[in-house]
């Protein structure tokens, strides 16, 4: 057996040309209603939380909250966890190009009044 | 387009044949199999979806700045929106995505009755999520509280006034909330109009769900649209704490 046969035998999906692409996951109704009643509990905990003086703290809670709801939505709901890598990459790529160009534009306001506070 | 769905048709199995094999609208003779075609669909909108995000993405930036310069202005205006209906326009945009990956998965189950029947209620509650939002920005022009030449900033001036417990706002600094307004108008404006957007396709796709499009194998436009529609939820999500909730505690 030559090492390209036996490099095979481990990997058999070599041979399939379409194994790049993702099998068809089907995401069950019970998960949905799973994401579901997470989405509805984080909503109401944001809105007690918005209503607790917590100094600076109130705004940096209100985001969490929101990047974790939008994460869930992201993964299940819209199919994200059972995507490709092409496509995983792709979204991750292009939301890493989001924050560049968030923080480039930001360096502009920070740095416009620099030492004069 | 039409004639190709229209699978049962003879005519059609047989113009599908003249390339070997038989066209599904889940399998065009250019792809090589049903997954790639599923896939080159989902990667598609997703680049649309990260274009979508660039932009909505350029109006939390300034929002983000803005809020920054006239952090007052933004804590005051910010204060005179209602969270009771914010929070429940919250709560029915989350029901709404729910019945949409609900109506995804009874296409992927081939479901005909349940499809319909989930797309009718995600059309339904986005109906009334609009009904809310534009009560809202009724309040606001009933109030003068929409940026331009009517917009009256006695309100925050002389809070007091109006039964309102806020510290007063200097004459600059109150004309500031226009700014707030302004940004609250253009980014829930935009999220509406995409939503309206969406309660079109939905109507579209009703239709062709009824005629039994979808209840075969084919399930992109539905699942596409999903994502179209969780999309909206995601913006939503941010929007919510944004202009409704963190500013309830200014800092001092």
């Amino acid at each position: 057996m030559t090492d390209q046969a036996i490099h095979d035998h481990a990997n058999p999906s070599m041979h399939e040309p379409r194994s790049e692409q993702a099998q068809l996951h089907i995401v069950t109704p019970a998960q949905y209603l799973v994401v579901y009643l997470v989405l509805i509990a984080l909503t109401a905990l944001t809105c007690a939380a918005a209503f607790v003086d917590l100094k600076w703290a109130n705004a940096v809670i209100a985001l969490a909250i929101a990047c974790t709801q939008v994460v869930i939505v992201v993964l299940f709901d819209m199919h994200v966890a059972y995507q490709s890598r092409l496509i995983k990459l792709t979204i991750g790529a292009g939301v890493f190009m989001f924050l560049v160009m968030v923080t480039m534009t930001l360096t502009d306001y920070i740095s416009r009044s620099w030492g004069m506070w | 387009m039409d004639s190709a769905l229209a699978t049962t048709d003879p005519a059609d199995l047989h113009a599908g044949q003249e390339h070997g094999h038989v066209s599904l609208p889940q399998h065009r003779h250019h792809f090589e199999t049903v997954e790639q075609q599923r896939e080159a669909g989902s990667f598609g909108m997703w680049l649309f979806l990260l274009t979508e995000i660039m932009f909505f993405g350029g109006m939390f930036f300034a929002y983000l700045v803005y809020r920054n310069w006239y952090y007052p202005a933004f804590a005051v205006a910010s204060n005179q929106l209602s969270v009771s209906i914010g929070t429940l326009n919250t709560m029915l945009l989350i029901t709404s995505g729910f019945c949409m990956a609900i109506a995804v998965w009874a296409a992927e189950m081939r479901k005909r009755s349940l499809l319909l029947a989930m797309l009718m209620l995600t059309t339904l509650l986005g109906i009334v999520f609009l009904g809310f939002k534009s009560s809202e920005y009724y309040e606001k022009y009933e109030l003068h509280h929409i940026p331009g030449n009517n917009f009256n900033v006695s309100m925050f001036t002389n809070p007091a006034g109006y039964g309102i417990k806020e510290a007063p706002l200097p004459p600059d600094m109150a004309q500031k909330t226009q700014v707030f307004f302004f940004l609250y108008f253009a980014m829930t404006g935009m999220h509406a109009l995409h939503m309206i957007i969406g309660l079109g396709l939905l109507c579209w796709l009703i239709w062709r769900a009824n005629r039994g499009d979808f209840s075969s194998g084919y399930v992109a436009p539905v699942e596409n649209f999903g994502l179209y529609w969780h999309f909206i939820d995601i913006v939503w999500l941010f929007l919510y704490p944004l202009l409704y909730l963190i500013n309830r505690h200014p800092l001092h």
